[in-house]
């Protein structure tokens, strides 16, 4: 009261502008609140006069409608709420893969565009300039009809090597097949073998560990070998054959799936390669001309020197990037994937509860967005240049 | 019709939340359809994306199509002139939240009545169409009945009952049959004919019009049950507005009661001069009907006049006189042995 008094007509002022400001905002707070009760009051109200019920019992009810490929088991008469889960799995799945090899293709495409080689480069300039100019849902049209139209039919299947099929039915391919002990033991041993594998051909990469993996790659073989004379594992692979109209047997890989995939990752690739490409190029000249004069190579210096410094510029950008992508794998049902999208459209044409399911929809990509953020958000927080 | 389907969601719940979300008016009981319908001068109602025979424009871009002359009948009936109707195409998804939601007026869609539907806020008035439940098949794949799927892929459209039959058929005997789903009816017969299915599954009704209009030699293919249950394809109005319904369920009627009275396009002028009282009753000589129902007198005159009575439209959309040459079989009246039963317009 006292500083207010003595400090004069500008003081008074000033806290007149600190009032209005916090009765403008309670004001735009009530106007926000009262906008919201009266949306939820009339859409309560319409809803009950067109006798639509609300809630989120129709989850626990069977939905009666079929997916066509899911990774978790379903069947018809599963209930809605599991048909969803069985959805997002499939959604999840098509996310990975996306992110997984787009990043992988994006990186070769930005070295392509950097490539002194002209050809080299004016190919991997001309396929981004196609990617990037025509919508995504008229490539995934283009893919698909691609796969129906352009394959043989099944009985005239193109069959490149023993045990693998291509025609517009999909690709398929020998599956593993492990017969003898239950199925835990198979599982163990499974890992065991892929362990195996993977510690040998790390043991290449990582000359610094190549001992103690090799060590661990003959143990696991050891022990995989030990199981297999013990309890009678036959290990082989099963080929799809044809039998009446389709293949039986084997790994499909529906056309559905394949253009899907193929799609987006061709399109997700062209962005994740731009990104890492102007990541590159923000590193300074005089990086490379160190790492050269230092005597390292070229792969060498773009491996130990560049790449550090332009992740973190290429960080912020690829997780808005694979945020897209997981968002755009909504456009699965125009060439007819199953997604977590497809199951809310049919989980409303079936009951009705449209805001129910499109709340659903938007809670589920805005989860998996923030948590996909939130690892990226990690990462880079990794790669960020130490605070001084 | 390949709309960017992120758009058609936007557009499908962006329509749902504005309508439900519209200022409530506590007027909407009985005959504020009609209130509205007769306001804007025009009645809207859901089509199929495009099924030649029930519901699809002509190379004029007029619409025709049993469903289609379903709706203009209730906009002589209401407005005077069966062209004052507007057509919207709906895929299976989209058309029950667009009745729900007040898209549409009337949804005369190859929409089979089921329970769940029904108890979503709608009401279905009185079936138009019997189907059943069928496969379309090259003849080349040797099958005649859903024994002959085994481990088979069939293409279908989401969001359609027949999904469900499918599964049932595929589970009870054990069939392995592997659905191949689109959201629009156009990819879901493009596949199919692709190759990309070994058969087709809807309703038998759009299968006859899909192998007449689309397939290269229509004798290439062949037509056959999935089940012995019959579906009754029905349209369907908003649940709150029984004036409304009754006046849609009437409309249908005329066309029936018509036949059964042998009132046709070309004779309703003449009959107008009929002693039979039924008649007179019927075409509004003899007053009544259309004040009960909150219409003119002459509004089933109307409807036979511009439309036709229902053997005249059958034939004309679907039977003997159309491509798709479909049987009348369980479409016949009552008394001829079918299932469409005229009811006493007194």
């Amino acid at each position: 009261m006292n500083t207010r008094r003595t400090g004069g007509p500008a003081a008074l002022r000033w806290s007149r502008a600190k009032w209005r400001n916090a009765l403008l905002q309670v004001l735009i707070l009530a106007a926000a609140i009262a906008g919201a009760l009266w949306l939820a009051r009339n859409t309560a109200a319409n809803l009950d006069e067109r006798g639509i019920a609300v809630g989120w019992g129709f989850l626990s009810r069977p939905g009666y409608f079929p997916i066509s490929q899911s990774v978790l088991p379903y069947s018809a008469s599963d209930t809605i709420g599991w048909a969803f889960a069985v959805g997002l799995a499939n959604t999840l799945l098509m996310s990975v893969l996306i992110v997984v090899l787009s990043t992988v293709l994006g990186f070769a495409l930005a070295l392509a565009r950097r490539s002194s080689k002209v050809l080299v480069a004016g190919l991997a300039a001309a396929v981004v300039d196609v990617l990037r100019n025509t919508p995504v849902i008229v490539q995934l049209l283009f893919w698909y009809s691609l796969v129906t139209l352009g394959l043989p039919d099944i009985h005239r299947a193109l069959h490149p090597i023993a045990g693998v099929f291509l025609s517009n039915r999909g690709v398929y391919l020998p599956a593993l097949k492990i017969d003898g002990p239950a199925v835990p033991v198979r599982l163990v041993w499974l890992g065991l073998a892929a362990g195996a594998l993977l510690a040998g051909s790390a043991s290449i990469l990582r000359p610094g560990r190549r001992r103690i993996l090799l060590y661990a790659a003959a143990l696991a073989w050891a022990i995989a070998a030990l199981i297999w004379a013990t309890v009678g594992l036959s290990v082989g692979l099963r080929p799809p054959r044809l039998e009446h109209v389709n293949f039986i047997g084997g790994l499909q890989l529906s056309p559905e799936f394949a253009a899907m995939a193929l799609g987006l990752v061709l399109y997700s690739s062209v962005y994740v390669g731009e990104i890492i490409r102007g990541g590159i190029e923000a590193v300074p000249k005089g990086q490379w001309e160190a790492g050269l004069s230092l005597g390292l190579t070229r792969s060498q210096t773009l491996r130990l020197l560049i790449l550090p410094q332009a992740f973190r510029t290429i960080i912020p950008p690829l997780t808005s990037q694979y945020i897209n992508v997981v968002k755009n794998t909504t456009l699965a049902l125009v060439v007819g994937y199953p997604d977590i999208s497809f199951v809310a459209a049919s989980a409303i044409s079936e009951t009705g509860q449209a805001v129910e399911c499109v709340v659903i929809l938007m809670a589920v990509f805005l989860l998996i967005s923030l948590l996909a953020a939130a690892g990226m958000n990690t990462l880079n927080r990794k790669f960020a240049l130490p605070s001084r | 019709m390949t709309r960017p389907r992120r758009l058609r969601w936007a557009a499908l719940t962006l329509t749902a939340a504005l309508a439900a979300c519209s200022p409530h008016h506590a007027s909407t009981g009985g005959g504020a359809t009609l209130a509205a319908v007769r306001r804007q001068g025009y009645i809207t109602c859901g089509a199929s994306q495009g099924t030649v025979g029930f519901g699809a424009p002509d190379k004029n871009g007029y619409w025709r199509g049993l469903d289609v002359d379903t709706c203009r009948a209730v906009a002589a009936a209401v407005l005077g002139d069966k062209n004052k109707a507007r057509f919207l195409p709906l895929s299976g998804d989209q058309r029950l939240v667009a009745l729900q939601t007040g898209q549409v007026d009337l949804l005369p869609r190859t929409f089979t009545w089921t329970l769940t539907r029904d108890a979503s806020g709608i009401n279905f008035t009185i079936p138009n169409y019997y189907d059943y439940v069928g496969f379309l098949a090259p003849k080349s794949l040797g099958a005649s009945s859903p024994k002959g799927l085994k481990d088979a892929s069939v293409c279908l459209q989401s969001g359609e009952s027949t999904a469900a039959v499918l599964e049932r058929i595929s589970e009870t005997d054990h069939l392995h049959i592997r659905p191949v789903i689109f959201d629009n009816v156009q990819a879901t017969r493009a596949a199919f004919f692709a190759g990309r299915c070994d058969a087709l599954v809807t309703d038998a009704s759009a299968l006859a019009s899909v192998r007449a209009t689309l397939a290269k030699n229509p004798s290439d293919y062949v037509i056959f049950p999935a089940t012995d249950e019959v579906e009754a394809l029905t349209p369907a109005v908003r649940q709150g507005d029984d004036q409304w319904f009754d006046i849609v369920k009437w409309s249908f009627e005329a066309m029936l009661t018509a036949e059964e009275l042998g009132i046709t396009q070309a004779n309703v002028d003449e009959m107008r001069n009929s002693k039979d009282p039924r008649v007179r009753r019927f075409l509004g000589v003899d007053p009544g009907n259309g004040k009960a129902l909150g219409l003119d007198e002459a509004w089933a005159y109307r409807i036979i006049k511009q439309v036709g009575n229902y053997g005249e439209v059958f034939d004309r959309d679907v039977g003997k006189d159309s491509p798709l040459k479909i049987d009348r079989g369980l479409n016949r009246l009552q008394r001829d042995g079918g299932l469409m039963v005229p009811l006493p317009f007194e």
